[in-house]
């Protein structure tokens, strides 16, 4: 990419209103996930049994929950649960997707048939199905949660990227670098790879807003991330039990959540209008 | 190459397709740590290790696990899901089927809902690009894409149910007096406690298909047969309507056909949340049981369920669009 590309990328990217509110939300969450010690005016964990489900006040300006915790506290400590699930989550799913849809599209033939086949399957699948059932042998912790939200989540990137090899594997610096006695494995991935990298990124950031939904669905379900951990899913389900005694349980935990879906979803579709002249055209 | 042709080449296809979707509903259960009774021998303190024998023996877990999967397949090709190990042991199939058709008919409302809304919201945000109309629809759109669904559930609940006290937020019909109704009071109580969950499981498609309908739309107003009706003076909305949409239907088949799992895997949600005896409640209540049989029934019946959808969808594409028909591809 030469420094010119690079720079009317950016200046596409900047120019589009989406892009920019999406960097700006998506930026301020990690920031106030890093300083979630520093930031936070409670202790996340601290019960405080003389003020259980306290609306909104000055003290607790988010109000507190069943056993007296700040929400304000709970819900800052639980974007660093929403950003850690995101993107660990959605980088087992692209590495995956990026090495089978990889390997099909370079192979091809009976390679791919197969691979190709492990995809359809895998879609017909409902996901939370899926990963409810392989949850239900696992201890429900954060770290089963990632890994199983990634390993039924890399389907679309599998395709993504075997469709850009099927179309990348005929070109010339390929033969370039196979005449030069590149291996398979190298061609394929340190060859071919970078030059499909555009849509994996968009994918994979509009892939993070789902894992986020994904994770807070199964908290909230009660088999995703446990009490007293504080994720935005599990404290929506104590505002589920107490929803005509406490409007604020229910309200600002979903709102954190599509908050950082939003930013996720805006970036993601920035990035596509910067890197696929394509999308542009079409608006 | 006729439709029927068409039709016995795609039902050949799935064949792979359907062999693959019991082998890992099959080994996804059988590969993971824990024993399927160990709830069961774990809350028993009389579990003797010849008791727990014999209990393997009962389930047949003794057996070698490709002789427990062909029994299981013979037993699927008759809806012979095995026993729940819930204590009533009924049957998994009769548990699924009083489930489902609950299910579907949400789906199926929500399905509409979200064609009747959204196609035409789609069209309309294309034919009118960049307008205020379209700007706003956009940012819905977005809205709607990143909130969870049980959020809106519960916020809807919260307004409609607590607040104003319009809506019943549980279950799918009264509990007191709904006996002694009339069909017609019957009927319009169903309606009323099935209002929420369908708007809620609807949001989804609403956004995702509205969506799609536009860039579909505009992707296809661009095209020289639009030119050339509206060149030979044909009116702008029969372009619109009869000329355009008409073909940026088209993919919409298969998106269709391909949301399927989704919405069902949305029941997982809704259901408990508003309490509606379905599949995704049924699935809720196993896992939280471990009740395996009935996990592995549901997990098979609607990955079958969605492979039937997407075969429905490639018809119904085949039937639209001569072209996939006869094979002929057209040169873009």
């Amino acid at each position: 990419m030469s420094r010119q590309v690079r720079h009317s990328l950016l200046r596409v990217f900047l120019a589009n209103p989406l892009a920019i509110s999406g960097i700006t939300l998506v930026g301020t969450l990690c920031i106030i996930a890093v300083l979630a010690p520093w930031i936070s005016p409670y202790d996340p964990q601290a019960i405080d049994t003389w003020h259980i489900l306290e609306p909104p006040s000055a003290q607790h300006w988010l109000g507190t929950d069943t056993l007296g915790r700040d929400c304000l506290s709970r819900l800052i400590y639980g974007s660093r649960i929403s950003l850690l699930v995101g993107f660990v989550a959605v980088g087992i799913a692209t590495f995956i997707g990026a090495f089978l849809g990889g390997i099909a599209g370079y192979y091809g033939g009976k390679v791919d048939w197969v691979i190709m086949r492990l995809v359809d399957i895998m879609l017909c699948f409902p996901t939370i199905f899926l990963i409810m059932a392989v949850i239900a042998f696992l201890e429900p912790s954060i770290w089963n949660i990632m890994a199983v939200i990634g390993l039924t989540g890399w389907m679309g990137v599998a395709r993504l990227v075997r469709a850009e090899f099927l179309s990348l594997r005929k070109r010339d610096f390929v033969l370039a670098a196979r005449i030069s006695g590149a291996s398979d494995l190298r061609i394929a991935f340190s060859h071919i790879l970078p030059n499909a990298i555009a849509p994996v990124l968009v994918s994979a950031t509009l892939g993070v807003g789902g894992a986020i939904l994904t994770e807070s669905a199964l908290s909230f379900l009660g088999i995703g991330v446990q009490p007293p951990t504080p994720s935005w899913g599990n404290m929506l389900t104590a505002g589920k039990d107490n929803l005509e005694i406490a409007w604020w349980l229910s309200v600002y935990p979903g709102l954190a959540i599509l908050v950082t879906v939003l930013g996720y979803n805006l970036l993601g579709e920035g990035l596509r209008d910067a890197l696929d002249p394509r999308s542009r055209e079409r608006g | 190459m006729n439709l029927f042709i068409y039709f016995i080449r795609r039902l050949w296809g799935l064949v792979p397709t359907f062999i693959g979707i019991t082998l890992i509903s099959f080994f996804v259960m059988h590969l993971a740590p824990g024993e399927p009774m160990s709830i069961q021998a774990d809350f028993n303190p009389k579990m003797t290790p010849e008791m727990r024998q014999r209990l393997r023996a009962q389930y047949g877990l003794d057996k070698p696990l490709y002789v427990q999967y062909l029994k299981w397949l013979k037993g699927l090709a008759v809806l012979d899901l095995g026993k729940s190990f819930a204590p009533d042991r009924r049957p998994v199939w009769d548990k699924i089927r009083e489930r489902l058709p609950i299910t579907l008919l949400i789906n199926v409302l929500s399905l509409v809902l979200v064609i009747v809304v959204a196609v035409p919201l789609g069209v309309k945000a294309a034919v009118r690009h960049n307008s205020l109309f379209d700007q706003i629809t956009t940012v819905l759109v977005f809205v709607a894409y990143a909130a969870p669904a049980f959020w809106v559930a519960l916020l809807l609940m919260l307004y409609f149910g607590v607040d104003l006290g319009w809506l019943p937020i549980s279950g799918i019909h009264s509990l007191m007096g709904y006996d002694q109704m009339p069909w017609w009071q019957k009927a319009l109580d169903w309606a009323k406690h099935l209002i929420l969950p369908v708007f809620v499981s609807a949001i989804g498609g609403l956004a995702g298909l509205s969506r799609y309908t536009r860039s579909s739309m505009l992707e296809v107003m661009r095209q020289d047969y639009i030119t050339t009706a509206r060149a030979k003076g044909v009116p702008e909305h029969e372009v619109v309507y009869r000329h355009a949409l008409r073909n940026a239907l088209l993919p919409l088949i298969t998106i269709l056909g391909l949301s399927l799992p989704g919405m069902i895997g949305g029941s997982v949600i809704f259901e408990s949340i508003f309490a509606i005896p379905g599949v995704g409640q049924l699935m809720w209540t196993s896992v939280m049981a471990r009740d395996y049989p009935v996990l592995m029934g549901n997990l098979v019946i609607v990955a079958v369920l969605t492979l039937v959808g997407n075969l429905l969808a490639d018809i119904g594409y085949a039937l639209a669009d001569p072209r996939i028909r006869t094979g002929v591809q057209s040169d873009e």
